[in-house]
């Protein structure tokens, strides 16, 4: 268990509940309970019949043969994005409204990006017939007017955020405040590994079903639980956590992350937090950052908003420190590369967010025999308008 | 010496008005002269805002004015810079209230010592929680004359108040109801079971009363219920595209403390 999150909400040195006093009690009462209540089997078993019947898990593990001939290895493919809603968000969000339930709350507030995790959050509170309010950075609206949509035709409110860059972390600034402002009623849905304890244990737990699956499914398909190597994007790192969750103590299984380069690590536009930034506090999380000298957060870059992110769960600020887990990152123009082969390959366009984690193929030499899993976290259908623009069509 | 934040506490028995405002607002360099003329003006106790990029326990007003601070080039090192010769001027208490971010790249055992050798007499460091100062840091802030300001809300249970009078020394800043700064929930929607809850507890700090205290009215009536009140955004706001402050600031304290 060296990689999980010790007592004190620490990975090594990151983590931790960096919190101003007016949210003590919230995340105490959640730090207090969230474990009793998830690994409860009436809880377990609400969480498991919904994943199955509503979600549609287990997501499939698919060998692309064309890829794999294309790379000259095996390259299986875990398909979040069949998932309900169009990506993994939804393992997290069907947890956490449980979790809300269970301690009583009546309104959920969350915060998005691209508006993956909007939705997922809008479609469990219609499920549960729950008041839903989900931040959002003004440019965000604007360039994911579709899941806006999404959002408000499943009843929930949602609230440009004006301030700072007008993106994600903007949004997740404007979250926080109104768990501020609303201590009692409310629970906020966090949509990754990111912010204090417990949270980044807590959804990394929701998310762990991704390779709980992939262990099963792999002794099946090749018969070894172990693969060579999984690789997943990681802006937050909720996928990525959920996907090397129940591999991380299986050392001989490599694991690698892919960050957003942007337009290139070597420019101001990027969002690769690992290979670029440094240790810092930002959302209640100590871990790494980027920003300037000074400690004012700078503002990320990337094609794709759900890694538009300056920061990155303590988890993998961890993972990367120690060495467990290899980071690379892929630039725009790699991203809508691979993600143009992969649907000319195998029929699949991916979400932008999970095309980062292709274009490793390109980059690490793989052998003929090695099981490469790559975790598919989302469907392309958010970002046909930039697919469309870039490619033409 | 003794920290003045202390002496304060021992000379005034009530109606201490502390005032925020943050640092590089409106414009770079004007700091010191706003300092000086608070003190001027009768206000008892400062709190110097240093900027963040991400405020996330501030409402609008403070958001605009650390924003437009950053904009200026405010940074902890110019604003030490500018604050080097402040007590050759100023008297009264002041205290150095930011996020924790900015402290932790300059080095908060630097920073320490900047306040020690300028005359800072505390620090607000909201997401610096209780837990994490004590185990790392607490004993830096101590060698240094330093006050680390502690808060509480109408949240707090009565065992963790109990908890933050123990590590709190100065004063116990008490957060009036549940809100960021600047939302303009007024002093009567306050919750008055919380103030009197805490007025019977005995807490050996003293407390201030902040968050929502804007005019007159509120400022009297958090007084009732503690040693004094802080006004942050009412007076960042009163300053807002303001060169005339010097004329601006005796109006808006005197609007607060007259008869």
């Amino acid at each position: 268990m060296k990689y999980q999150v010790n007592d004190k909400g620490y990975y090594g040195e990151f983590g931790g509940a960096w919190i101003p006093e007016m949210m003590y009690t919230n995340i105490d009462e959640l730090k207090r309970r969230y474990l009793e209540i998830i690994e409860s089997a009436e809880f377990k078993n609400e969480f498991d019949l919904l994943l199955k019947d509503y979600v549609g898990r287990p997501s499939p593990l698919y060998f692309a043969k064309r890829l794999s001939e294309h790379y000259g290895t095996k390259i299986y493919l875990k398909r979040e994005d069949l998932n309900h809603t169009g990506s993994h968000k939804l393992n997290n969000t069907i947890g956490q409204i449980l979790l809300a339930q269970k301690l009583g709350k009546t309104r959920i507030i969350a915060e998005t990006g691209a508006g993956q995790h909007g939705v997922a959050t809008a479609t469990v509170c219609a499920l549960k017939g729950i008041q839903c309010v989900v931040y959002m950075g003004a440019l965000d609206v604007s360039r994911q007017a579709p899941n806006v949509k999404k959002m408000k035709m499943l009843g929930a409110e949602v609230i440009p955020v004006h301030s700072g860059n007008k993106t994600l972390k903007d949004a997740t600034n404007e979250a926080m405040r109104d768990w501020i402002s609303n201590p009692v009623d409310t629970h906020y849905i966090i949509g990754s590994v990111v912010g204090p304890h417990p949270y980044p244990d807590m959804v990394a737990r929701f998310q762990s079903v991704i390779s709980a699956e992939m262990k099963l499914q792999l002794l099946e398909q090749t018969n070894s639980e172990f693969p060579t190597r999984i690789i997943a994007c990681v802006g937050g790192g909720s996928n990525a956590a959920g996907a090397f969750y129940h591999f991380l103590d299986d050392e001989q299984v490599e694991l690698i992350g892919v960050e957003a380069a942007g337009k290139g690590i070597e420019t101001e536009e990027t969002a690769a937090t690992l290979l670029v930034g440094s240790p810092g506090v930002l959302h209640a999380s100590k871990t790494m950052l980027m920003q300037n000298k000074d400690g004012q957060i700078t503002e990320p870059y990337s094609i794709s908003a759900g890694l538009d992110y300056p920061g990155i769960g303590p988890l993998h600020a961890h993972l990367h420190k120690t060495g467990r887990a290899k980071f690379l990152a892929a630039t725009d123009e790699e991203v809508l590369q691979a993600a143009l082969l992969i649907t000319q390959k195998e029929g699949i366009i991916p979400a932008l967010e999970s095309a980062h984690a292709l274009v490793t193929l390109e980059k690490i030499k793989m052998q003929p025999e090695d099981v490469n899993v790559i975790n598919l976290s989302g469907s392309g259908n958010k970002d046909m308008e930039t697919y469309l623009n870039y490619f033409g069509y | 010496m003794k920290n003045r934040i202390n002496q304060l506490f021992e000379t005034k028995k009530e109606n201490i008005l502390s005032v925020y405002f943050t640092a590089g607002f409106p414009k770079l360099n004007d700091t010191v002269e706003i300092i000086q003329q608070l003190e001027k003006n009768g206000v008892d106790l400062i709190e110097i805002g240093i900027p963040f990029s991400d405020p996330t326990a501030d409402g609008p007003i403070i958001q605009k004015s650390s924003e437009a601070a950053l904009k200026n080039g405010m940074s902890l090192n110019l604003l030490f810079e500018q604050l080097k010769t402040i007590r050759e001027s100023v008297n009264i208490p002041l205290v150095l209230m930011g996020y924790f971010n900015p402290v932790l790249q300059f080095g908060v055992e630097k920073f320490c010592k900047k306040c020690a050798e300028i005359g800072i007499d505390g620090t607000i460091l909201p997401d610096l929680p209780l837990n994490e100062f004590e185990q790392e840091y607490e004993h830096i802030f101590r060698k240094n004359n330093l006050h680390n300001i502690l808060l509480i809300t109408p949240q707090t249970s009565e065992k963790r108040i109990k908890q933050i009078d123990k590590a709190s020394s100065g004063f116990i800043y008490m957060v009036s109801s549940a809100s960021t700064t600047g939302t303009g929930k007024k002093v009567e929607d306050f919750q008055q079971d919380y103030f009197e809850k805490i007025q019977q507890m005995n807490l050996k700090n003293p407390c201030i009363i902040g968050f929502g205290i804007s005019d007159k009215a509120t400022f009297n009536n958090a007084c009732k219920y503690a040693r004094g009140a802080i006004i942050g955004s009412a007076f960042v706001k009163s300053i807002s595209n303001n060169d005339l402050f010097v004329e601006s600031i005796p109006v808006f304290i005197q609007n607060i403390l007259g008869k």
